[in-house]
């Protein structure tokens, strides 16, 4: 059995193919194809949830994606548990868990349904004005309790372990929505040839077809033909069918984005496949096609477990074969709920009565009633209802006077009316027309290249839908290139001519009441809480929007919003175009985030860049920090040793034997040209016209405000070809910044920049040793002092190999960087580190080579500058070229703020205490005792324990430093007050004799 | 996302290739060295910055790599035109005639 | 004096395979190329030295005519800019050395890497994460075109209607092949 309520010979479910679930720990079953709503409501169980704010009993109120009731958690397995899932949407399946969500210990007792005795203090604006004061009970009260309170649902805590998939795809066009104006256009459309994309939110194809069996379309029933269409579609080469596919974003340039769920309904879906499939549809055209959503009636007592939307009760009886009642009433302002009506009673329900709010339903509805045996009391509102945990009873009234009575119903179905689907056009920044006869809004203005067909453009009539249908399809795929083709002849009959349908509260419901009348179920938003937001002052929609929360929920207002704008309109006394609606945004339903990050996570979440040497960088212990993606080695611990000491020994090593350092990372730009020079002239401060093939010099680059941007060192390979080294983390700006002038700017030179960064693999040796290592493996290159001083490039070969070998410093030794072709990285490092080893040199990493440069004085890009360094600041003024015209900077550097005295210069720190190492980013002050805030002189760039010194070293950036060299300075902590002197920048080998060695 | 037609590779290309770079047709002065306070500040800091037509340079950056000129509509975020580096800027009035038009 | 000691080189992705039924994704064989940027003038003579002419159309390559240059082809990057690719390895450099006219070649042979990507859903698997329209209507076989895939750049050449060439930089690789592997986990096509 799947459920009491299942009608034997209804709904197109097989009986045999049961399905078994449960709920809140209790076991059910359902048949395939039910939605977690239908097998539910199938065993009677209508309370499905509670509420946000007043914790009410909710059942279900629709039966598709604009349901705001029954959001339940689906769990898998402990990584696998999504929260507020709509059971509507949500297909059951084979052992599949289920738990109602916003209730606590259970959802039949609830203990904060306290809070809808007390909602006289709930009311609109409640947050806004109670948690004001005091503002420490924000972080200690306020906030944790309504976090906990207000949550829906709980997200995992695990990682999730399925995977996503993602696609980006282009099409001619694109019609989202799958009923019968969708299917009509990508039909007419498809046979063009014109590649084709439909997509629909459902697991089935046919919308409003599934529940309208009155519907035929050339002659069979409108489902059958929906389900054959689809599937003579997708057979289709040019054509793309995706069921269970929301399209929730309509962005810019007829780019939409699609979320296509691809397991969420499978039993066991297996590791292949992705649970979710994310489109980036291009499209040429898009055919809008997502009819009309029906709104609920506004009256007290709205909420409860068992009242619910007209379609929703006519598709549970029509496609899942469920009665939703077996004693119903119905409430409605327009026609269609009589279709429900006369449904269930030829189901064999009991309807108790039609109430309708107007005293004219729609021609021949009266008669059919009475032939049914039906009661319709016309003019006549449902002014309140009864029962705990689902609906018992209704209270019936005359609209002008006269009593009350009480009709018993275990369901009631209620319809306001349709309101055009109008998100995705909103979403495309479409503008809404108020359409005054019909009452609501409709697309207006077009931004993007899309149509609107059928019930989403107020196109009620069937055939009039479909022929729209067809001549969007056809003309879009005309305006796209496709071959002439006979459109699809297609006849609609059999569909009912439906008017009707009111906007805002009913009577009973009115300014003169204070019953709980529901607009947004979500977020429990009542009429009277609009109108309390207009009375304290909210005169616009979107105001009234915030104060309330009305149709800011997961659903999106799509049931509310066109209530709440309806009863604002009558409380200003305005007309509701002149109130207006909100705008609608993306998404159109959540989308998991697991979509939205597809394949970045993980290892993909950013590559992370390694070097040729780096598998033999990890075999040998290496720590690893990250620069910018790169990975580099930070340190080489050896057994026992920790960072300190393993960087104290590597220093000291370096400077007594020789080190081997991974500089691959370091950017690479070969300057190519003619006018190579004459370029680099323009991006350096320096001059290189006269510098010699197989020389190199240190480079500083600026922006034009005269700010020190990167440093490298190049080298002249020919009179027209420069090797340019960059910072690491510079190379992409820096290419970027040179690309830019030469193209932009002196696209006159003859001169190109290729990225070399990876094509060379680069091994910095580096100490007294380091030629004593590299020479036996070099040839055709003479590495003596004279033949090869410091600062020049020869080309060679190593190991076999060509190199461009550098003998170049950033140590102050003497020391080579041996530039080979990357893929022979590893095997020229491996050779060198042969010869090193035995020597007593050892491998260093970037910890080391930072302490070793600032014994130096070296700069750091990045480190030691900010963005606001001159050249002048860090003690560079040799490395600008006085006689050149022109360069980047030249101008920037003339500035009166940087040319005026007091600006902050790089000095040396050294510690009273030779121990103490000072922070990087501490503060330097003059007076420590002065009072708080202190005056600041400047803070420090860099600092290291310096094994080599002896003592701890450190740079800073203080005003007017150079100056004060000799004074001693202030860098209070939290916890002390640090003594340091200004030194000069140079702490070890301060005449520079080693890098000659 | 938007599509933005690329002038040298002659078709539409998605905007994830492309790379904004600042206002167009701010020339560097020739005599760089030799200007004023003012006329710096003027080539370097101050930018215009309207409502509507905007002209603006941008680059194919992950794609041929070139920089070129776009007529943007910054109310609209629509792209109006793109031309390559180098030609004259076009007419303001009569691209938000066309720009217009486009949008009937 | 140099000791008798050949360095061997190491490829990245070396022994690396991915891919289903539907796709197979492998390291292409190691290759020489060239980045080339040139002025019109030297257009020709490129062409002439290197026995591949370099095409003038946006996302077009061309392929070397002559029995030694089939293994060559020149990708148009640029209105002034190829990546040429040998995949027999053959000296590149070497090879435009004589032609006349402005330019400038770089060797780029161990700054990248290549991917091969083929199968039915070669196709889908590349669109995963890359956002230009791959159809063969817009993206016939012989196209090409720098740009992206996931988060990193790459070039794509569309050698066969179902096999595309990826380059992309070394150090992005791993990422790129890891990529790919895991969008030929969707089995769709
Ligand atoms: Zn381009």
């Amino acid at each position: 059995m799947s459920g009491a309520n299942r009608i034997a010979g209804a709904g197109r479910l097989t009986p045999a193919r049961t399905v078994r679930f449960t709920f809140d720990g209790d076991i059910y079953t359902g048949l395939e194809g039910d939605t977690l709503a239908s097998a539910l409501i199938a065993n009677g169980v209508h309370l499905m949830g509670r509420s946000f704010k007043y914790h009410r009993p909710r059942g279900v109120l629709g039966a598709g994606a604009e349901e705001p009731n029954a959001l339940m958690g689906i769990e898998r397995d402990k990584a696998r548990r999504q929260p507020n899932v709509r059971a509507t949407v949500q297909e059951v399946f084979e052992g599949m868990k289920a738990v109602s969500q916003n209730r606590w210990p259970s959802l039949g007792f609830d203990v904060g349904a306290v809070n809808d005795l007390f909602s006289p203090f709930f009311a609109a604006g409640f947050y806004y004005k109670t948690f004001m004061w005091p503002k420490a009970a924000w972080q200690k009260l306020y906030e944790p309790v309504i976090r906990s309170a207000a949550g829906l649902g709980v997200s995992p805590d695990e990682a999730d372990t399925d995977h996503y998939a993602s696609r980006y795809v282009h099409c001619d066009v694109l019609v989202i929505g799958g009923g019968v104006s969708g299917l009509s256009a990508a039909l007419a459309a498809a046979r063009t040839g014109v590649s084709v994309i439909i997509c629909d939110e459902q697991a089935h194809p046919g919308g409003a077809l599934a529940y309208e069996t009155g519907v035929a379309v050339n002659g069979e029933p409108g489902f059958d033909w929906a389900v054959e269409t689809a599937c003579a579609l997708a057979a289709m080469d040019n054509v793309r069918v995706l069921t269970r596919t929301t399209a929730f974003g309509y962005y810019a340039q007829n780019f939409v984005g699609l979320a296509e769920r691809v397991t969420d309904h499978l039993a066991d879906p297996g590791p292949e496949l992705p649970r979710e499939r994310l489109w980036q549809v291009r499209a040429k055209k898009v055919i809008l096609a997502t009819g009309a959503i029906e709104r609920h009636m506004v009256f007290a007592n709205n909420d409860r477990p068992g009242i619910m939307l007209s379609s929703a009760a006519r598709k549970y009886l029509n496609h899942y074969g469920v009665a939703v009642g077996t004693k119903i009433g119905i409430y409605t302002a327009n026609d269609s709920a009589y279709e429900t009506a006369f449904d269930l009673k030829r189901a064999g329900a009991s309807v108790e009565a039609i109430v309708d709010c107007r005293d004219n339903p729609g021609e021949g509805l009266l008669s059919k009633a009475a032939d049914l045996g039906i009661e319709v009391l016309t003019d006549h509102s449902v002014i309140n209802t009864s029962g705990a945990r689902r609906i018992s009873a209704m209270t019936v009234k005359r609209n002008r006077g006269g009593g009350s009575r009480s009709v018993a119903v275990d369901a009631l179905i209620m319809s306001a009316g349709w309101t055009p689907s109008v998100h995705m056009f909103s979403q495309s920044r479409g503008k809404v027309a108020w359409d005054a006869e019909t009452e609501r809004f409709l697309p207006g203005e077009y931004a993007q290249d899309c149509t609107s067909v059928g019930a989403c453009n107020g196109t009620d009539e069937l055939q009039a839908s479909i022929d729209e249908a067809v001549a969007a399809g056809s003309e879009a795929a005309k305006a796209t290139g496709g071959k002439r083709a006979a459109k699809p002849k297609l006849k609609g009959t059999g569909a009912g001519n439906w008017s009707g349908g009111m906007a805002g509260s009913t009577a009973g419901a009115g300014p003169d009441t204070t019953v709980k009348a529901f607009v947004d179920f979500q977020n429990d938003v009542t009429a009277k809480d609009i109108r309390l937001a207009v009375r304290e002052g909210m005169h616009s929609i979107e105001h009234v929007k915030r104060f309330t929360t009305n149709g800011m929920a997961s659903d999106q207002g799509k049931t509310s919003n066109i209530h709440g704008l309806a009863i604002a309109a009558e409380a200003l006394g305005r007309d509701m175009p002149e109130v207006g609606l909100t705008t609608f945004r993306p998404p159109y339903t959540p989308v998991t985030f697991g979509s939205i990050v597809n394949h970045g996570r993980g290892k993909l979440f950013d590559p992370a860049r390694k070097t040729p040497m780096h598998g033999w960088e990890e075999d040998h212990g290496a720590v690893f920090e990250d620069v910018g993606q790169w990975k580099r080695a930070w340190f080489y611990p050896r057994a026992g040793e920790d960072m300190h000491a393993a960087v104290n020994r590597e220093c000291r090593t370096v400077r007594e034997v020789a080190g081997l350092f991974d500089a691959s990372t370091l950017g690479k730009i070969e300057v190519v040209g003619p006018d190579a020079a004459k370029f680099l002239d323009l991006m350096y401060t320096n001059g290189w016209q006269k510098l010699k093939p197989g020389r190199c010099k240190y480079g500083i680059m600026l922006r034009e405000d005269g700010f020190i941007y990167d440093d490298g060192v190049v080298a002249r390979i020919a009179e027209d070809r420069f090797h340019v080294t960059t910072t690491t983390g510079g190379a992409p700006r820096v290419l970027h910044h040179m690309e830019d002038y030469l193209q932009t700017e002196f696209p006159e030179l003859d001169v190109w920049l290729t990225s070399t960064s990876e094509q060379w693999a680069v091994v910095a040796v580096q100490g007294p040793k380091a030629r004593e290592i590299i020479a036996p493996l070099v040839e055709d290159i003479d590495l003596s002092n004279e033949a090869m001083p410091h600062m020049s490039a020869r080309e060679g070969r190593i190991c076999g190999v060509p190199t461009r070998l550098f003998r170049v410093s950033f140590t102050g030794e003497a020391g080579f960087e041996v530039n080979v072709p990357a893929d022979y990285g590893r095997a020229v490092w491996e050779a060198i580190w042969a010869r090193a080893e035995p020597l007593g040199a050892c491998a260093y990493g970037t910890e080391t080579m930072h302490v070793l440069r600032a014994e130096k004085g070296f700069i750091i890009v990045g480190q030691d500058t900010d963005g606001t360094v001159t050249p002048q600041d860090a003690g560079l003024s040799w490395a600008i070229a006085k006689a050149k015209p022109d360069f980047v900077g030249i101008r920037g550097l003339m500035r009166p703020d940087l040319v005026a005295e007091g600006r902050k210069q790089l000095v040396g720190l050294k510690t009273k205490n030779p121990k103490t190492v000072l922070e990087e980013g501490a503060q330097i002050v003059a007076d420590p005792n002065q009072p708080v805030p202190m005056k600041m002189l400047g803070h420090v760039t860099s600092s290291y324990w310096s094994e080599n010194c002896g003592h701890s070293i450190a740079m800073a950036l203080i005003a007017d430093g150079r100056a004060k060299t000799g004074e001693t300075l202030y860098v209070p902590m939290p916890d002390r007050t640090i003594e340091v002197e200004v030194t000069g920048t140079v702490f070890f080998d301060e005449k520079g004799e080693r890098v000659n060695g | 996302m938007l599509q933005i037609y690329c002038p040298y590779c002659k078709e539409e290309r998605p905007e994830l290739e492309f790379r904004h770079a600042g206002e167009a047709h701010i020339a560097r002065p020739a005599d760089m060295k030799s200007i004023s306070d003012e006329e710096f500040e003027g080539y370097f800091f101050i930018r215009s910055n309207p409502k509507g037509i905007a002209f603006e340079r941008w680059r194919h950056v992950h794609g041929c790599g070139r920089f070129f000129n776009a007529a943007r509509d910054t109310v609209s975020d629509k792209f109006i035109t793109t031309y390559e580096a180098g030609e004259p800027k076009p007419d303001a009035a009569e691209l938000a005639a066309k720009s217009g038009e486009a949008d009937k | 004096m140099a000791e008798a000691l050949a360095a061997r080189p190491q490829y990245p992705l070396e022994g690396l395979v991915a891919g289903s039924a539907q796709v197979q994704i492998t390291p292409a064989a190691p290759a020489s190329r060239l980045a080339l940027r040139a002025r019109p003038d030297a257009v020709a003579p490129l062409s002439k030295a290197l026995a591949v002419k370099l095409p003038q159309k946006p996302k077009t390559s061309a392929r070397g005519t002559a029995a030694k240059t089939k293994s060559r082809q020149a990708l148009w990057l640029g209105p002034d800019e190829w990546l040429v690719i040998d995949t027999d390895g053959a000296d590149l450099m070497a090879a435009c050395q004589p032609a006349t006219g402005t330019f400038s070649a770089v060797d780029v042979s161990n700054r990248n890497t290549a991917i091969i990507v083929s199968g039915a859903a070669a196709e889908a698997v590349i669109s995963s994460g890359c956002p230009q329209d791959l159809s063969l209507k817009a993206f016939p076989v012989g196209a090409c075109a720098r740009t992206l895939l996931g988060k990193t750049e790459i070039v794509l050449l569309r050698e066969e209607e179902d096999v595309f060439r990826v380059e992309c930089w070394r150090s992005f690789s791993a990422y790129a092949f890891a990529f790919l592997a895991e969008a030929a986990r969707d089995p769709m096509v």
